[in-house]
Protein backbone atom coordinates (compact mmCIF):
# COMPACT_ATOMS: atom_id res chain seq x y z
CA UNK A 1 0.00 0.00 0.00
CA UNK A 2 1.30 3.28 -1.60
CA UNK A 3 1.58 5.66 1.67
CA UNK A 4 0.42 9.51 0.73
CA UNK A 5 3.09 12.08 1.43
CA UNK A 6 2.35 14.64 3.65
CA UNK A 7 5.99 16.30 4.20
CA UNK A 8 8.99 16.25 1.77
CA UNK A 9 11.89 13.52 2.70
CA UNK A 10 14.17 16.36 3.82
CA UNK A 11 11.82 17.12 6.53
CA UNK A 12 11.72 13.48 8.11
CA UNK A 13 15.79 13.54 7.51
CA UNK A 14 16.02 16.21 9.96
CA UNK A 15 15.19 14.24 12.69
CA UNK A 16 18.49 12.24 12.44
CA UNK A 17 21.44 14.30 13.32
CA UNK A 18 23.55 13.30 10.56
CA UNK A 19 20.92 14.45 7.67
CA UNK A 20 20.11 17.44 10.20
CA UNK A 21 23.75 18.42 10.38
CA UNK A 22 24.10 18.39 6.35
CA UNK A 23 20.76 19.90 5.72
CA UNK A 24 21.34 22.70 8.31
CA UNK A 25 25.06 23.13 6.65
CA UNK A 26 23.17 23.66 2.74
CA UNK A 27 21.23 26.22 4.52
CA UNK A 28 23.62 27.82 6.38
CA UNK A 29 25.36 29.88 4.25
CA UNK A 30 21.55 31.41 2.75
CA UNK A 31 20.39 32.49 5.82
CA UNK A 32 23.64 34.44 6.91
CA UNK A 33 23.33 36.73 3.43
CA UNK A 34 19.78 36.90 4.53
CA UNK A 35 20.66 37.90 7.55
CA UNK A 36 23.66 40.00 6.90
CA UNK A 37 21.55 42.42 3.94
CA UNK A 38 18.58 42.55 6.16
CA UNK A 39 20.77 43.51 9.08
CA UNK A 40 22.83 45.85 7.73
CA UNK A 41 20.27 47.35 4.76
CA UNK A 42 17.88 47.92 7.77
CA UNK A 43 20.05 49.54 10.05
CA UNK A 44 21.12 51.97 7.51
CA UNK A 45 17.48 52.43 6.62
CA UNK A 46 16.27 52.92 10.20
CA UNK A 47 19.14 54.98 11.48
CA UNK A 48 19.66 56.83 8.67
CA UNK A 49 16.55 57.76 6.47
CA UNK A 50 13.47 56.64 8.30
CA UNK A 51 11.76 60.06 10.28
CA UNK A 52 12.37 61.25 13.49
CA UNK A 53 9.18 60.66 15.51
CA UNK A 54 7.72 64.27 16.52
CA UNK A 55 7.51 63.93 20.05
CA UNK A 56 10.83 61.65 21.16
CA UNK A 57 13.14 63.34 18.10
CA UNK A 58 16.00 60.67 17.38
CA UNK A 59 15.74 58.82 20.14
CA UNK A 60 13.02 56.71 19.57
CA UNK A 61 15.23 54.43 16.80
CA UNK A 62 16.23 52.06 18.93
CA UNK A 63 12.86 50.32 18.92
CA UNK A 64 14.88 49.41 15.86
CA UNK A 65 16.49 47.22 17.92
CA UNK A 66 14.04 46.77 21.01
CA UNK A 67 10.92 45.82 19.22
CA UNK A 68 13.07 42.99 16.83
CA UNK A 69 14.78 41.58 19.86
CA UNK A 70 11.83 41.38 22.39
CA UNK A 71 9.66 39.80 19.48
CA UNK A 72 13.02 37.17 19.11
CA UNK A 73 13.00 36.54 22.65
CA UNK A 74 9.18 35.32 22.51
CA UNK A 75 9.52 33.28 19.70
CA UNK A 76 12.63 31.36 20.68
CA UNK A 77 11.10 30.69 23.93
CA UNK A 78 7.74 29.37 21.97
CA UNK A 79 10.55 27.33 19.77
CA UNK A 80 12.29 25.79 22.88
CA UNK A 81 8.81 24.42 24.30
CA UNK A 82 7.46 22.83 20.87
CA UNK A 83 11.13 21.89 20.50
CA UNK A 84 10.72 19.95 24.39
CA UNK A 85 7.47 18.43 23.77
CA UNK A 86 8.24 16.97 20.89
CA UNK A 87 11.70 15.68 22.55
CA UNK A 88 9.65 14.17 25.09
CA UNK A 89 6.89 13.10 22.80
CA UNK A 90 9.14 11.17 20.16
CA UNK A 91 12.45 10.99 21.77
CA UNK A 92 13.68 12.43 18.67
CA UNK A 93 17.80 13.86 19.62
CA UNK A 94 17.70 16.67 17.42
CA UNK A 95 14.50 18.48 19.63
CA UNK A 96 16.79 17.76 22.78
CA UNK A 97 19.86 19.95 20.95
CA UNK A 98 17.60 22.62 19.38
CA UNK A 99 16.36 23.32 22.97
CA UNK A 100 19.39 23.40 24.45
CA UNK A 101 20.74 25.17 21.45
CA UNK A 102 17.94 27.96 21.87
CA UNK A 103 18.12 28.79 25.42
CA UNK A 104 20.84 30.97 25.44
CA UNK A 105 20.05 32.67 22.26
CA UNK A 106 16.69 33.63 23.79
CA UNK A 107 18.26 34.56 27.03
CA UNK A 108 20.35 37.07 25.35
CA UNK A 109 17.58 38.14 23.29
CA UNK A 110 15.59 39.26 26.19
CA UNK A 111 18.87 40.93 27.88
CA UNK A 112 19.16 43.05 24.57
CA UNK A 113 15.12 43.79 24.91
CA UNK A 114 15.92 45.07 28.78
CA UNK A 115 18.84 46.43 28.17
CA UNK A 116 17.37 48.64 25.19
CA UNK A 117 14.48 49.12 26.84
CA UNK A 118 16.15 50.31 29.47
CA UNK A 119 18.35 53.14 27.48
CA UNK A 120 15.51 54.15 25.53
CA UNK A 121 13.47 54.33 28.81
CA UNK A 122 15.68 56.67 30.41
CA UNK A 123 15.41 59.69 28.55
CA UNK A 124 12.04 59.09 27.60
CA UNK A 125 10.13 57.66 30.73
CA UNK A 126 12.80 59.65 33.35
CA UNK A 127 14.03 56.06 34.93
CA UNK A 128 16.05 52.93 33.77
CA UNK A 129 13.57 50.81 35.32
CA UNK A 130 10.23 51.13 36.53
CA UNK A 131 7.55 48.10 37.65
CA UNK A 132 5.39 47.85 34.88
CA UNK A 133 3.94 45.22 32.99
CA UNK A 134 6.17 44.23 30.14
CA UNK A 135 9.23 44.87 31.92
CA UNK A 136 8.72 42.68 34.21
CA UNK A 137 6.97 39.76 32.54
CA UNK A 138 10.02 40.12 30.02
CA UNK A 139 12.23 39.87 33.08
CA UNK A 140 10.63 36.91 34.38
CA UNK A 141 10.77 35.42 30.54
CA UNK A 142 14.76 35.83 31.01
CA UNK A 143 14.71 33.73 34.58
CA UNK A 144 12.48 31.56 32.59
CA UNK A 145 15.44 31.17 29.79
CA UNK A 146 17.69 30.83 33.12
CA UNK A 147 15.92 27.68 34.82
CA UNK A 148 16.26 25.99 31.58
CA UNK A 149 19.91 26.66 31.19
CA UNK A 150 20.66 25.86 34.82
CA UNK A 151 18.68 23.08 34.98
CA UNK A 152 19.99 21.77 31.84
CA UNK A 153 23.98 22.42 32.96
CA UNK A 154 23.22 20.67 36.45
CA UNK A 155 22.58 17.43 35.45
CA UNK A 156 24.84 15.20 33.59
CA UNK A 157 23.29 13.02 31.61
CA UNK A 158 23.02 14.13 28.79
CA UNK A 159 19.13 12.78 27.71
CA UNK A 160 18.04 13.47 31.45
CA UNK A 161 19.24 16.93 31.43
CA UNK A 162 16.94 17.12 27.74
CA UNK A 163 13.99 15.87 29.14
CA UNK A 164 13.77 17.78 32.80
CA UNK A 165 14.90 20.85 30.87
CA UNK A 166 11.50 20.25 28.36
CA UNK A 167 9.19 19.15 31.34
CA UNK A 168 10.68 23.07 32.44
CA UNK A 169 10.27 24.73 29.19
CA UNK A 170 6.65 23.04 29.20
CA UNK A 171 5.83 24.50 32.90
CA UNK A 172 6.74 27.98 31.86
CA UNK A 173 4.56 27.84 28.68
CA UNK A 174 1.45 27.10 30.88
CA UNK A 175 2.65 30.07 32.91
CA UNK A 176 3.72 32.68 30.20
CA UNK A 177 0.15 33.88 29.60
CA UNK A 178 -0.91 33.85 33.42
CA UNK A 179 2.30 35.81 34.08
CA UNK A 180 1.48 38.01 30.76
CA UNK A 181 -1.94 38.56 32.36
CA UNK A 182 -1.22 38.80 36.19
CA UNK A 183 1.85 41.72 35.78
CA UNK A 184 -0.81 43.33 32.98
CA UNK A 185 -3.56 43.89 35.83
CA UNK A 186 -0.91 44.29 38.63
CA UNK A 187 0.79 47.28 37.00
CA UNK A 188 1.07 48.80 33.24
CA UNK A 189 2.84 51.78 31.45
CA UNK A 190 4.23 50.16 28.46
CA UNK A 191 2.61 51.19 24.91
CA UNK A 192 0.70 47.77 23.42
CA UNK A 193 2.46 45.74 20.64
CA UNK A 194 3.61 47.81 17.58
CA UNK A 195 3.05 44.80 14.89
CA UNK A 196 -0.32 43.03 15.33
CA UNK A 197 -1.77 40.46 12.80
CA UNK A 198 -5.05 41.80 12.44
CA UNK A 199 -5.01 45.79 12.40
CA UNK A 200 -2.16 47.93 10.31
CA UNK A 201 0.48 49.74 12.59
CA UNK A 202 -0.25 53.01 14.15
CA UNK A 203 2.78 54.70 12.90
CA UNK A 204 3.55 55.45 9.15
CA UNK A 205 4.88 53.49 6.69
CA UNK A 206 8.61 55.10 6.44
CA UNK A 207 8.60 54.18 9.94
CA UNK A 208 7.45 50.98 10.29
CA UNK A 209 8.84 49.08 7.37
CA UNK A 210 12.10 49.35 8.60
CA UNK A 211 11.47 47.61 11.41
CA UNK A 212 9.84 45.02 9.55
CA UNK A 213 13.03 44.59 8.10
CA UNK A 214 14.76 44.17 11.08
CA UNK A 215 12.48 41.89 12.35
CA UNK A 216 12.49 39.50 9.77
CA UNK A 217 16.48 40.10 9.65
CA UNK A 218 16.62 39.26 13.18
CA UNK A 219 14.83 36.03 12.37
CA UNK A 220 17.02 35.21 9.80
CA UNK A 221 20.10 35.91 12.86
CA UNK A 222 18.34 33.97 14.91
CA UNK A 223 18.09 30.50 12.68
CA UNK A 224 21.81 31.04 11.51
CA UNK A 225 22.77 31.53 15.47
CA UNK A 226 20.83 28.13 16.25
CA UNK A 227 22.16 26.30 13.26
CA UNK A 228 25.69 26.94 14.16
CA UNK A 229 25.05 25.75 17.78
CA UNK A 230 22.95 23.29 16.62
CA UNK A 231 25.76 21.54 14.22
CA UNK A 232 28.40 22.39 17.26
CA UNK A 233 25.64 20.32 19.34
CA UNK A 234 25.51 17.34 16.82
CA UNK A 235 29.18 17.09 16.41
CA UNK A 236 29.71 17.22 20.23
CA UNK A 237 27.20 14.53 20.98
CA UNK A 238 27.82 12.24 18.11
CA UNK A 239 31.90 12.33 18.31
CA UNK A 240 31.82 8.31 19.08
CA UNK A 241 30.01 8.00 15.17
CA UNK A 242 31.83 6.71 11.96
CA UNK A 243 30.37 10.00 10.02
CA UNK A 244 31.86 12.79 12.84
CA UNK A 245 35.38 10.76 12.44
CA UNK A 246 35.04 11.04 8.18
CA UNK A 247 34.40 14.50 8.75
CA UNK A 248 37.01 15.72 11.21
CA UNK A 249 39.66 13.49 9.35
CA UNK A 250 38.75 15.28 5.96
CA UNK A 251 38.97 18.43 7.54
CA UNK B 1 -5.13 -5.95 51.29
CA UNK B 2 -9.12 -6.96 51.31
CA UNK B 3 -9.30 -8.95 47.93
CA UNK B 4 -12.25 -8.20 45.80
CA UNK B 5 -14.00 -10.40 42.95
CA UNK B 6 -15.66 -7.45 41.10
CA UNK B 7 -12.03 -5.52 39.77
CA UNK B 8 -13.89 -1.79 38.90
CA UNK B 9 -15.19 -1.39 42.51
CA UNK B 10 -11.64 -3.16 43.79
CA UNK B 11 -9.71 -0.82 41.66
CA UNK B 12 -11.84 2.17 43.40
CA UNK B 13 -11.43 1.38 46.77
CA UNK B 14 -7.77 1.00 45.70
CA UNK B 15 -7.73 4.12 44.54
CA UNK B 16 -8.87 6.57 47.65
CA UNK B 17 -7.13 3.67 50.08
CA UNK B 18 -4.01 4.47 47.82
CA UNK B 19 -4.28 8.20 48.45
CA UNK B 20 -5.14 7.28 52.29
CA UNK B 21 -2.13 4.93 52.22
CA UNK B 22 0.14 7.74 51.26
CA UNK B 23 -1.25 10.45 53.34
CA UNK B 24 -1.09 8.41 56.34
CA UNK B 25 2.56 7.32 55.61
CA UNK B 26 4.02 10.85 54.83
CA UNK B 27 2.27 11.93 58.16
CA UNK B 28 4.24 9.49 60.21
CA UNK B 29 7.18 9.63 58.52
CA UNK B 30 7.16 13.89 59.39
CA UNK B 31 5.76 13.33 63.19
CA UNK B 32 8.83 11.16 63.45
CA UNK B 33 11.56 13.98 62.28
CA UNK B 34 9.80 17.06 64.02
CA UNK B 35 12.49 19.23 63.40
CA UNK B 36 11.97 19.28 59.62
CA UNK B 37 8.70 20.35 60.64
CA UNK B 38 9.46 23.13 62.56
CA UNK B 39 12.03 24.32 60.58
CA UNK B 40 9.96 26.28 57.83
CA UNK B 41 7.54 27.85 60.59
CA UNK B 42 10.53 29.19 62.33
CA UNK B 43 12.16 30.84 59.20
CA UNK B 44 8.64 32.24 58.36
CA UNK B 45 8.92 33.98 61.51
CA UNK B 46 12.54 34.84 61.21
CA UNK B 47 12.19 36.23 58.01
CA UNK B 48 9.22 38.80 59.16
CA UNK B 49 11.31 39.60 62.09
CA UNK B 50 14.35 40.74 59.66
CA UNK B 51 12.09 43.40 57.52
CA UNK B 52 11.53 45.61 60.83
CA UNK B 53 15.19 45.95 61.69
CA UNK B 54 16.34 46.16 58.32
CA UNK B 55 13.58 48.82 56.93
CA UNK B 56 11.90 51.11 60.00
CA UNK B 57 10.23 49.74 62.87
CA UNK B 58 7.74 52.82 62.08
CA UNK B 59 4.11 51.14 62.52
CA UNK B 60 2.08 53.09 59.43
CA UNK B 61 5.22 52.16 56.74
CA UNK B 62 5.06 48.34 58.55
CA UNK B 63 1.68 48.21 57.94
CA UNK B 64 1.68 49.14 54.33
CA UNK B 65 4.92 46.80 53.86
CA UNK B 66 3.00 43.62 55.99
CA UNK B 67 0.70 42.14 52.75
CA UNK B 68 3.56 41.56 50.39
CA UNK B 69 6.15 40.70 53.46
CA UNK B 70 3.94 37.94 54.88
CA UNK B 71 3.54 36.63 51.52
CA UNK B 72 6.95 36.78 49.97
CA UNK B 73 8.09 35.00 53.78
CA UNK B 74 5.48 32.57 53.45
CA UNK B 75 6.32 31.87 49.92
CA UNK B 76 10.28 31.38 50.90
CA UNK B 77 9.26 29.24 53.63
CA UNK B 78 7.48 26.68 51.12
CA UNK B 79 10.42 26.77 48.65
CA UNK B 80 12.73 25.89 51.94
CA UNK B 81 10.55 23.09 52.76
CA UNK B 82 10.48 21.72 48.82
CA UNK B 83 13.64 20.18 48.53
CA UNK B 84 13.10 17.77 51.20
CA UNK B 85 9.74 16.30 49.94
CA UNK B 86 11.01 13.45 47.45
CA UNK B 87 14.58 13.73 48.97
CA UNK B 88 14.72 10.67 51.69
CA UNK B 89 12.21 8.68 49.82
CA UNK B 90 14.74 8.84 46.71
CA UNK B 91 18.00 8.09 49.19
CA UNK B 92 16.23 5.38 50.69
CA UNK B 93 15.08 3.77 47.41
CA UNK B 94 10.94 3.84 48.06
CA UNK B 95 10.43 6.53 45.26
CA UNK B 96 11.59 3.84 42.49
CA UNK B 97 9.05 1.28 44.25
CA UNK B 98 6.08 3.86 43.69
CA UNK B 99 7.19 4.49 40.59
CA UNK B 100 7.32 0.40 40.19
CA UNK B 101 4.09 0.06 41.56
CA UNK B 102 0.65 -0.70 39.20
CA UNK B 103 -1.15 2.24 41.06
CA UNK B 104 -1.42 5.78 38.85
CA UNK B 105 1.70 7.76 39.83
CA UNK B 106 -0.85 10.75 39.86
CA UNK B 107 -2.46 9.80 42.92
CA UNK B 108 0.36 8.87 44.70
CA UNK B 109 2.02 12.50 43.76
CA UNK B 110 -1.18 14.43 44.54
CA UNK B 111 -1.33 12.26 48.25
CA UNK B 112 2.35 13.30 49.05
CA UNK B 113 1.65 16.97 48.05
CA UNK B 114 -1.58 16.97 49.45
CA UNK B 115 0.55 15.93 53.07
CA UNK B 116 2.89 18.06 52.39
CA UNK B 117 0.88 21.06 52.08
CA UNK B 118 -0.88 20.15 55.12
CA UNK B 119 2.20 20.18 57.38
CA UNK B 120 3.87 23.54 55.21
CA UNK B 121 0.75 25.52 53.83
CA UNK B 122 -2.04 25.07 56.14
CA UNK B 123 0.83 25.69 59.05
CA UNK B 124 1.96 28.62 57.31
CA UNK B 125 -1.58 30.03 57.42
CA UNK B 126 -2.40 29.52 60.43
CA UNK B 127 0.56 31.37 61.91
CA UNK B 128 -0.15 33.86 59.73
CA UNK B 129 -2.24 36.41 61.60
CA UNK B 130 0.69 36.61 63.99
CA UNK B 131 3.00 37.65 61.62
CA UNK B 132 0.27 40.09 60.51
CA UNK B 133 0.08 41.40 63.99
CA UNK B 134 3.73 41.73 64.75
CA UNK B 135 3.91 43.75 61.08
CA UNK B 136 0.72 45.87 62.45
CA UNK B 137 -1.50 44.76 59.83
CA UNK B 138 -4.78 46.19 60.43
CA UNK B 139 -7.39 43.95 61.64
CA UNK B 140 -9.70 44.17 58.47
CA UNK B 141 -6.77 42.04 56.50
CA UNK B 142 -6.80 39.39 58.63
CA UNK B 143 -9.43 37.29 56.51
CA UNK B 144 -8.18 38.44 53.16
CA UNK B 145 -4.69 37.16 54.60
CA UNK B 146 -5.98 34.30 55.54
CA UNK B 147 -8.30 33.54 52.93
CA UNK B 148 -6.05 33.84 50.74
CA UNK B 149 -3.06 32.44 51.56
CA UNK B 150 -5.48 29.11 52.09
CA UNK B 151 -5.77 29.11 48.53
CA UNK B 152 -2.22 30.37 47.64
CA UNK B 153 -0.41 28.04 49.28
CA UNK B 154 -1.41 24.27 47.48
CA UNK B 155 -0.62 26.24 44.31
CA UNK B 156 2.60 26.85 45.74
CA UNK B 157 3.24 23.41 47.39
CA UNK B 158 2.14 22.12 43.72
CA UNK B 159 4.31 24.09 41.13
CA UNK B 160 7.43 23.61 43.57
CA UNK B 161 7.30 20.14 43.84
CA UNK B 162 7.42 20.15 40.30
CA UNK B 163 10.73 21.94 41.01
CA UNK B 164 11.79 19.07 43.41
CA UNK B 165 10.90 16.19 41.40
CA UNK B 166 13.13 17.14 38.58
CA UNK B 167 16.32 18.02 40.37
CA UNK B 168 15.72 14.86 42.97
CA UNK B 169 18.60 13.12 41.55
CA UNK B 170 20.96 15.80 41.65
CA UNK B 171 22.78 16.23 44.55
CA UNK B 172 22.86 19.57 45.61
CA UNK B 173 18.98 20.84 44.39
CA UNK B 174 18.28 23.73 47.01
CA UNK B 175 19.41 26.69 45.19
CA UNK B 176 18.73 24.99 41.64
CA UNK B 177 14.94 25.01 42.80
CA UNK B 178 14.67 28.20 43.61
CA UNK B 179 15.68 28.86 40.33
CA UNK B 180 13.79 27.19 38.48
CA UNK B 181 10.18 27.59 40.65
CA UNK B 182 10.47 31.34 41.58
CA UNK B 183 9.42 32.47 38.13
CA UNK B 184 6.49 30.15 38.24
CA UNK B 185 5.56 31.49 41.97
CA UNK B 186 5.28 35.41 40.71
CA UNK B 187 0.94 35.06 39.68
CA UNK B 188 0.51 33.49 43.41
CA UNK B 189 2.46 36.48 45.29
CA UNK B 190 0.49 39.06 42.83
CA UNK B 191 -2.77 38.19 43.63
CA UNK B 192 -2.05 36.73 47.15
CA UNK B 193 -0.56 39.94 48.26
CA UNK B 194 -3.39 42.27 45.75
CA UNK B 195 -6.25 40.23 47.59
CA UNK B 196 -4.54 41.01 51.19
CA UNK B 197 -4.42 44.80 49.90
CA UNK B 198 -7.69 44.92 49.11
CA UNK B 199 -8.73 43.74 52.95
CA UNK B 200 -7.11 45.99 54.26
CA UNK B 201 -8.65 48.74 52.37
CA UNK B 202 -12.14 47.66 52.09
CA UNK B 203 -12.20 46.68 48.52
CA UNK B 204 -14.32 43.11 47.85
CA UNK B 205 -11.60 40.54 47.04
CA UNK B 206 -13.97 38.45 45.74
CA UNK B 207 -11.79 38.62 42.39
CA UNK B 208 -8.52 37.62 43.49
CA UNK B 209 -9.91 34.71 45.56
CA UNK B 210 -11.12 33.73 42.44
CA UNK B 211 -8.11 34.30 40.41
CA UNK B 212 -5.90 32.35 42.92
CA UNK B 213 -8.37 29.32 43.08
CA UNK B 214 -8.69 29.37 39.29
CA UNK B 215 -4.15 28.38 39.34
CA UNK B 216 -4.84 26.37 41.81
CA UNK B 217 -7.40 24.25 40.01
CA UNK B 218 -5.35 24.39 37.01
CA UNK B 219 -2.24 23.46 39.01
CA UNK B 220 -4.38 20.65 40.80
CA UNK B 221 -4.66 19.01 36.98
CA UNK B 222 -1.57 19.45 35.35
CA UNK B 223 1.27 19.93 38.22
CA UNK B 224 0.52 16.15 39.29
CA UNK B 225 1.27 15.28 35.97
CA UNK B 226 4.62 17.31 35.63
CA UNK B 227 5.50 15.98 38.73
CA UNK B 228 5.17 12.19 37.53
CA UNK B 229 7.20 12.84 34.26
CA UNK B 230 9.89 14.70 36.15
CA UNK B 231 9.85 11.73 38.61
CA UNK B 232 10.17 9.18 35.94
CA UNK B 233 12.99 11.54 34.31
CA UNK B 234 14.81 12.25 37.45
CA UNK B 235 14.63 8.03 38.34
CA UNK B 236 15.96 6.97 34.94
CA UNK B 237 19.20 8.44 35.39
Amino acid sequence: MAEKKWMPRWFYQLASPRWCYQITGRLLPWFSVAALLLLIGGTVWALAFAPADYQQGNSFRIIYLHVPSAILAQSAYMLMAVAGAIGLIWKMKVADMVLKSAAPIGASMAVLALATGAIWGKPTWGSWWVWDARLTSMLILLFLYLGVMALNSAIENESTAAQASAVLALVGVVNIPIIKYSVEWWNTLHQPATFKLTEKPAMPVEMWLPLLVMVIGFYCFFAVSLMQRLRNEIIWRERRAGWVRELLNKQ
Amino acid sequence: MRMDTNPRQSSSVGMTGLFAATCRREFLLSFRRKSDLVNPLIFFLMVATLFPLGVSPEPGFLAQLAPGVVWVAALLATLLSMDALFRSDYEDGSLEQLLLSPQPLFVVVLAKVLAHWMMTGLALTLMAPLLGMMLFLPAEGMPGLMLSLLLGTPTLSLVGAIGAALTVGLKKGGVLISLLVLPLYIPVLIFGSSAVQAAVTGLPLGGYLALLGALLALALGLAPLAISAALRISISS
